[in-house]
């Protein structure tokens, strides 16, 4: 890249800053350490231990007894679909944020962060809002036969509402920093634009796609609060894995202590957070710096 | 990478150059493209965010700015409302400290394990909030790894303040550390070796050189730790208990609200927290604007 000779220099320097800063190192390395394992690593470990702890065939056990395993696989097929939507919509959007003029064009920009900003519960209220039975819209799609709220439809725009700007701001860097003469070389070689995109452009921001799509499958195979206003939460209909997770502590912490709740959310969570594990440490191989997550 | 892999591959030898009478027809397409491109974009991200943004501003002022004063002024909603900043505020606060601790160690430091380090970091980003909230249930709950402990103490700490705390801190802790990161990364260490062979203290060196040079990144970081702080929903419900007039925050008050079929209220609530994204949203603008600008 363009600044070798800035990575040279700071290897240099850090070789010497290390030898005057050999004292004050492990204070901050320590407590940078002890923050990390017991906010992060103490609960992951507390959650493995329930989940997997009692064997593989109590996990199995505990996951068919209550309809987890169809909240398990509409959880899937949701941010499947998802994190393809927003792969394509997401790249798009960037592609249009970055390479056309437009007036709005800064205002769009900002818009795409709205989910970031705007409490998922609220995103559920919003959606709720816009596409329930009683509103104009909602009213007219369902006399047309199509339902959104309390049904699998309403859940995918949640998710969709919440990763979007996932893959929008893991392409848009790459986008900015593409090298333009390769792409008007191909066009003076008679390429047309769509050529052009797909075998310059497309190749180079494959990776930032699918490490942007990876983060919204991860995020939408754990999304409660942008999914449980517009879900109806129907078991074995609408009814997502983490809803369910909620439900089955919740029943337990008020009274009904006929099922055994805690062990079978243990269960799906260990599974969910297995999932989101191998997901995070393959988003890592596909991210340049390392720094993948919400690397803008 | 792929940059390179299309650079090699041979040009095409029947592209035809285009001829100079095609090509005001050609450019006149590629307009017509753009604009296409730009309408699906547009119309994308009406439907799924501008759109449900109208939908809760109409809800909520339907009847009127008297139901919406009346609504805000009940000791539950504010209540809510004073207990969502709270936990907000410890949130920021201890992010913020550890989070630049941790991006001084994971930007500067090198140590074995740094790599998962590195991945512990961004682990809280794909775990669902309600698999979060169920770690500190079988971390602090009835028959939880610390419950002993702090019984004996008499520190409640689930279904109380300690527990929701400490859930949002791990929810939010990628934000400011990500954003961090690669502006130290980019900072290099000239600056701060300035400093120190001048004789400035550690301290002197931190406050008045590295401070000021990441003050941006920082921002950024922690307006969307705020942001992020101040929606979290899952994993509060868990551990909350939702006590109403005492555990019960802004976003678990709009949950009640609409199971009860006070749904107006509910809007006016959740348009409150909408609100307030919305000024964070700015601020996340502004602070991304000024931190690019920096970088470059």
């Amino acid at each position: 890249m363009a600044d070798t000779a800035i990575q040279t220099r700071r290897r240099g320097g850090r070789a010497r800053l290390r030898l005057g800063a050999a004292v004050g190192r492990w204070p901050l390395r320590g407590a940078a350490l002890l923050y990390l394992g017991l906010f992060i690593l103490l609960p992951v470990a507390a959650i493995l231990q329930r989940g997997f702890g009692t064997g593989l065939g109590n996990l199995s056990s505990a996951l068919s007894s209550i309809g987890a395993w169809s909240a398990i696989k509409l959880t899937l097929i949701l941010a499947v679909l998802t994190a393809i939507i927003n792969g394509c919509f997401g790249t798009l959007l960037a592609y249009v944020l970055v390479r056309i003029r437009f007036p709005g064009r800064s205002l769009l920009s900002t818009v795409v962060d709205l989910p970031f900003a705007v409490p998922t519960l609220v995103a559920g209220v919003m959606l709720a809002a816009l596409y329930g039975p009683g509103s104009v819209v909602g009213g007219w799609l369902e006399r047309h036969g199509i339902h959104i709220v309390d049904a699998p439809p309403g859940i995918l725009l949640a998710l969709l509402f919440v990763t979007l700007p996932l893959v929008v701001r893991s392409v848009q860097p790459v986008l900015l920093e593409l090298d333009l003469t390769e792409e008007e070389a191909a066009r003076v070689l008679g390429a047309g634009q769509w050529t052009t995109f797909r075998k310059v452009v497309f190749p180079a921001l494959r990776p930032a796609i699918t490490a942007g799509s990876l983060q919204a499958l991860a995020r939408a195979l754990g999304e409660f609060g942008a999914v449980v206003l517009v879900a109806g939460n129907i078991p074995y209909k609408t009814l997502t894995a983490p809803v369910l997770i909620s439900q089955l502590i919740n029943q337990t912490s008020y009274g009904s202590t006929a099922t055994s709740g805690p062990d079978e959310a243990a269960a799906v969570s260990a599974l969910l957070f297995g999932l989101a594990f191998v997901i995070v440490l393959v988003t890592e191989k596909f991210s340049s710096r390392g720094a993948g997550w919400l690397k803008t | 990478m792929s940059t390179t892999q299309a650079r090699e591959r041979p040009p095409q030898p029947h592209a035809s150059p285009a001829t100079p009478r095609k090509f005001p027809r050609r450019v006149h397409r590629e307009r017509l493209v753009a604009r296409l491109l730009v309408a699906v974009a547009l119309a994308y991200v009406l439907v799924l965010l501008l759109g449900p943004l109208a939908g809760i501003v109409y809800y909520a002022l339907k009847s009127g700015l008297g139901v919406v004063g009346q609504t805000i002024s009940q000791p539950d909603v504010q209540h809510a409302l004073y207990l969502s900043f709270l936990i907000m505020l410890i949130t920021v606060i201890v992010n913020t400290v550890f989070g630049v601790m941790v991006a001084l160690v994971l930007a500067r430091d090198r140590f074995p394990g740094k790599h998962l380090a590195s991945a512990l970091v961004d682990l809280p980003l794909a775990v669902s909030p309600v698999i979060v909230g169920l770690m500190a249930v079988l971390l602090f709950g009835r028959g939880g790894w610390f419950e002993p402990f702090f019984a004996a103490r008499g520190i409640q700490v689930i279904f109380a303040l300690p527990s929701m705390v400490l859930v949002t801190i791990f929810i939010s802790i990628p934000f400011v550390i990500r954003e961090v990161v690669p502006v130290l990364q980019e900072l290099g260490l000239e600056e701060e070796q300035a400093a120190w062979t001048l004789g400035a203290s550690k301290a002197q060196t931190f406050f008045r050189v590295t401070l000021p040079n990441i003050r941006w990144g920082l921002l950024y970081g922690i307006a969307l730790s705020a942001a992020r702080a101040i929606g979290e929903v899952g994993a509060v419900l868990i551990v909350s208990g939702a006590i109403e007039g005492k555990t019960e925050t802004a976003t678990l008050l709009i949950l009640r609200f609409f199971d009860q079929f006070q749904e107006q209220q509910g809007y006016i609530v959740a348009l409150t927290l909408a609100a307030f994204s919305i000024v964070m949203l700015i601020g996340i603008e502004t602070f991304k604007r000024k931190r690019t600008r920096e970088a470059h």
